[in-house]
C-alpha cells in the first residue's frame, strides 16, 4: 500500500489540509464564499435574514386574497380602499423615517460625547433620563405633547423621537465602552490622537452594537407610530382605530396585521444594514 | 531618490553608528532623571525618583514583582502616562518638548498579543504609523512588504488577512512589524511574548534577537519572566516596589553576583541552570550526523549510518532543510528514501539558548536535536554530551578568570550603566 493510494481515497483535498496553527490555510479556500464568508455569518444569521421576508410576503399575499374576495360593507370598503391604505402606509413610513433620522442625528453624537473625557461622568444621568422617557407609557407621552403643542405631524415626530432615543443612545455608549481598552491604548500608543482613535478604532468596532440599537429603535418607532392617529397625524393606526370605534373585526385585523408586517419588514431591513455595516474581520 | 529625501520621515539609518563589536546601531540613548509618578489619592508614589540610562542600541529588560511600577515606568517614556516630576530624554531631547501624539509616532510600541486592530488587514495594521506620518502609498506598500519579510511572514500570503485569520504567534509577529513600521530609533515593548505558547515564544524570542542584531534599536521591554529577561536582555533592570532599582546590570553579572537578597530571591534558585539561557546553540560543538536527500539510495544511507554507529539518518529536502529523522529500520524497508515530511520534527534555531536546547532534547526520542540556520538549512546535531562539554569548558574559563582577579567584568559594568539613583 503506497502513500498515493491512501491519499486519493481518504486524503483531504490539498487545499483543505491544515497542519499546525502556525501553518497557513491556502488562500484558494476563501474568496469563493465572497464577502459573507469574511464576515463569518452564522447559520442562524442567514435564517434570520431569509425567514422574515418570506413570512411577511406570505402573510401579505393572504391579506390580498382575503381583501379581493371578502364581502365588505360600505364602511369597510371605504376604509380598505387601496388608495386610503397606501396613503396611510406612506404617512406611517414618513413618521417612522423622519423620527428615526432625528433619533440617530441626536443620540449618536450625544452617545459619543458621553464616552469622552470629562463628560463621561454624566453618562449614567443621561441614560437614566432616557430610561425614564422610555418607561413612560407611549400613549401618555403623545397625549401630553398633544395637550402642550397641539396635534399634527411634528408633534407626533417629537413624541416618537423622544421614545426612540434610548436604544441608540444606550447602545452607542455601551458599544464604544465595550471596545477592548488595550486596543484603545494601542492606538494612542502608536500616536493616534483621541479623535483619530475614535474615528479609526472605536467607532468602527462599535458599529455592530450601535446598528443593533438603531434597529431596535426603528422597530419601536414603527410600532408606536400607530398611536399617531390619536393626535391627527395619520398612519396605519387609523385603520385599527376606526375598526375599534365602529366595531369592525375586519378593520381591526387589517390594521393590526399591516402594522405588524411593517414592523417585521423594518426589523429585517435593520438586520441587513447591521450586516452591511459590520466591519470586515470582526 | 529625490522623493526619499523630501519626505519628513525619520531616517535613522543616516546617522547609524557602529558599536565596539562592529554591530550597527540605529537607536539612541534614553535617559530618565528623578522621574516620579504619583497618583492622586495614593500615599506612596507608584514610581519613586527613578534615574537610569538606557544606552543606544541595547535591549534593557524591566522586571520585578507585579505592581512594582515597571509598566508605569515604560509608559512614561512615550507619555502614555505623564510623569508627576522629573525629566525623560530620548536622544538628548526632552519628551515633554513635543506634542505627545507626535512623540509616540516616533517611538515603536509593541504590546502583549500584538493588540492588532481586528477590523484592519495585516497590511493596514502595519501601515498605521506610516499613514499618520503621511507617507506616500508606494512607500507604505514597500515598507509593509519589507517588514512582513523581516518578521518571517510571506507578504503575498498574509498582507490582506485579518488578524483573526492568524495564529497567536503570527499576530505577535505583525505586532512587532507594526512597532517597527516607521523605523523608530526606540522601541518599547510591554510583555510582548506573554500571550503565546512556550514553543512559539521561544521562536519569537530567537527571531527578535535576529532582528535586533540587524537593526540595533534601543529597546525597553517589560517582562515578568526572568528567563526571558536573561535571554533577550543586554541589561536587566530589577525593580522592587515604587520602581526602586535593586540591580541594573548585565545578565551575567546579575546571575553571578546578585546585589542583595531581593535580587537573589527574584532570580531564584538554580542560577547555574539559568546560565544555560546565556549560551547559544551555535557555541556548541555540533556532532557529525549521517545525512541523505529525499530520493537517495536508501541502502547507501543505511551503510553510512552503520559505519558511523548511528541508528538514524537526517533527511534533507532539495534546499537543505531537514524534513525527517527516520530510524534505520524504516529506511531498510525502502529502495529510494521516501519519508513523509514530519511536522512534529522540532528543530533548534542556532540562536536558541542551551536551555531551549535541553528542553527540545528531553522531549525528542533521539535524545538530541537538529540545529538549523538562517533559512532553516541543516547545520548539525547537538546532544547532551555537547552541552555538558560546553558547561565544563565555561566553568574552567570562569575559574581561571576568578584567579586572574575578575576585575574586567566589574569595570565594564560600571562604565555603561548606573546601578542606583
Amino acid at each position: 500500500m503506497s502513500a498515493e493510494t491512501l491519499e486519493t481515497t481518504t486524503g483531504p483535498p490539498d487545499h483543505e489540509r491544515r497542519t499546525s496553527p502556525d501553518e497557513e490555510s491556502a488562500p484558494a479556500d476563501r474568496g469563493a464564499r465572497g464577502w459573507l464568508a469574511r464576515k463569518s455569518v452564522s447559520r442562524e444569521t442567514v435564517a434570520m435574514l431569509v425567514v422574515p421576508p418570506v413570512l411577511v410576503a406570505l402573510a401579505f399575499i393572504g391579506f390580498l386574497v382575503w381583501r379581493q374576495t371578502a364581502e365588505l360593507d360600505s364602511v369597510e370598503a371605504n376604509q380598505l380602499k387601496w388608495s386610503t391604505l397606501s396613503r396611510l402606509l406612506v404617512d406611517h413610513l414618513q413618521l417612522t423615517v423622519v423620527a428615526a433620522v432625528i433619533v440617530v442625528a441626536v443620540s449618536l453624537p450625544l452617545g459619543i460625547a458621553l464616552t469622552r473625557g470629562r463628560v463621561k461622568r454624566a453618562a449614567p444621568l443621561v441614560v437614566g433620563i432616557a430610561n425614564a422617557g422610555q418607561a413612560a407609557p407611549s400613549v401618555g407621552l403623545i397625549v401630553l405633547l398633544f395637550l402642550w403643542l397641539g396635534g399634527g405631524f411634528w408633534t407626533a415626530i417629537i413624541g416618537l423621537s423622544l421614545y426612540g432615543i434610548l436604544p441608540v443612545l444606550r447602545n452607542t455608549i455601551t458599544g464604544i465602552q465595550a471596545v477592548d481598552p488595550t486596543l484603545v491604548e494601542a492606538a494612542r500608543g502608536v500616536g493616534m490622537t483621541s479623535t483619530e482613535t475614535l474615528r479609526k478604532i472605536e467607532l468602527p468596532l462599535a458599529v455592530p452594537v450601535i446598528m443593533a440599537g438603531i434597529r431596535t429603535s426603528l422597530v419601536l418607532i414603527a410600532g408606536t407610530a400607530s398611536l399617531a392617529c390619536f393626535i391627527d397625524a395619520g398612519g396605519l393606526g387609523e385603520v385599527l382605530q376606526t375598526g375599534i370605534s365602529l366595531f369592525r373585526f375586519s378593520l381591526m385585523i387589517t390594521g393590526a396585521l399591516l402594522i405588524a408586517l411593517l414592523a417585521l419588514l423594518i426589523e429585517w431591513i435593520g438586520r441587513l444594514l447591521e450586516l452591511a455595516y459590520r466591519p470586515k474581520g470582526v | 531618490m529625490t522623493d526619499q529625501d523630501t519626505h519628513t520621515t525619520p531616517q535613522p539609518h543616516d546617522d547609524a553608528r557602529d558599536d565596539r563589536d562592529g554591530r550597527r546601531i540605529s537607536g539612541v540613548d534614553i535617559e530618565l532623571r528623578d522621574v516620579v509618578k504619583k497618583y492622586p489619592g495614593q500615599k506612596a508614589p507608584a514610581v519613586q525618583s527613578l534615574s537610569l540610562t538606557v544606552p543606544a542600541g541595547e535591549v534593557v529588560m524591566f522586571i520585578g514583582p507585579s505592581g512594582c511600577g515597571k509598566t508605569t515606568s515604560l509608559k512614561m517614556i512615550n507619555r502614555l502616562i505623564e510623569p508627576t516630576s522629573g525629566t525623560i530624554t530620548i536622544g538628548g531631547e526632552d519628551v515633554r518638548g513635543r506634542d505627545a501624539d507626535e512623540l509616540r509616532r516616533t517611538i515603536g510600541y509593541v504590546i502583549q498579543g500584538g493588540s492588532l486592530f481586528p477590523h484592519m488587514t495585516v497590511a493596514d495594521n502595519i501601515a498605521v504609523v506610516p499613514k499618520l506620518l503621511k507617507w506616500s502609498k508606494q512607500e507604505i506598500a514597500a515598507r509593509t512588504e519589507e517588514l512582513l519579510d523581516l518578521v518571517g511572514l510571506d507578504p503575498a500570503r498574509y498582507r490582506d488577512r485579518y488578524p483573526r485569520e492568524l495564529s497567536g504567534g503570527q499576530q505577535q509577529r505583525v505586532g512587532v512589524a507594526r512597532g517597527l513600521a516607521a523605523d523608530p530609533p526606540v522601541v518599547l515593548m510591554d510583555e510582548p511574548f506573554g500571550a503565546v505558547d512556550p514553543i512559539t515564544r521561544q521562536r519569537l524570542q530567537d527571531e527578535m534577537l535576529g532582528i535586533q542584531r540587524e537593526l540595533g534599536k534601543t529597546i525597553v521591554c517589560v517582562t515578568h519572566d526572568i528567563d526571558e529577561a536573561i535571554k533577550l536582555g543586554d541589561r536587566i533592570l530589577i525593580f522592587s516596589e515604587g520602581a526602586h532599582i535593586e540591580q541594573y546590570d548585565t545578565p551575567e553579572n546579575i546571575l553571578a553576583a546578585p546585589a542583595n537578597d531581593f535580587v537573589a530571591d527574584f532570580v531564584g534558585a538554580g542560577s547555574t541552570l539559568k546560565q544555560l539561557s546565556l549560551s547559544r546553540v551555535n557555541e556548541l560543538r555540533m556532532g557529525e550526523w549521517t545525512t541523505a536527500r529525499q530520493g537517495d539510495d536508501a541502502a547507501d544511507a543505511v551503510r553510512r549510518a552503520e559505519a558511523a554507529r548511528q541508528d538514524c539518518v537526517v533527511v534533507l529536502d532539495e534546499r537543505g532543510r531537514p524534513v525527517a529523522w527516520p530510524w534505520l529500520r524504516t529506511l531498510r524497508r525502502q529502495q529510494r528514501i521516501d519519508v513523509p515530511r514530519r511536522d512534529e520534527l522540532v528543530t533548534l534555531d542556532r540562536r536558541a539558548t542551551l536551555n531551549d536546547a535541553l528542553d527540545t532534547m528531553l522531549s525528542s526520542s533521539h535524545a538530541a536535536a537538529i540545529v538549523t540556520g538562517d533559512k532553516d538549512e541543516y547545520l548539525g546535531v547537538v546532544d547532551f554530551e555537547s552541552v555538558t562539554q560546553h558547561i565544563r569548558a565555561q566553568e574552567a574559563a570562569a575559574a581561571e578568570a576568578t584567579e586572574a582577579g575578575g576585575a574586567t567584568e566589574a569595570g565594564e559594568a560600571a562604565g555603561t550603566g548606573e546601578a542606583r539613583p
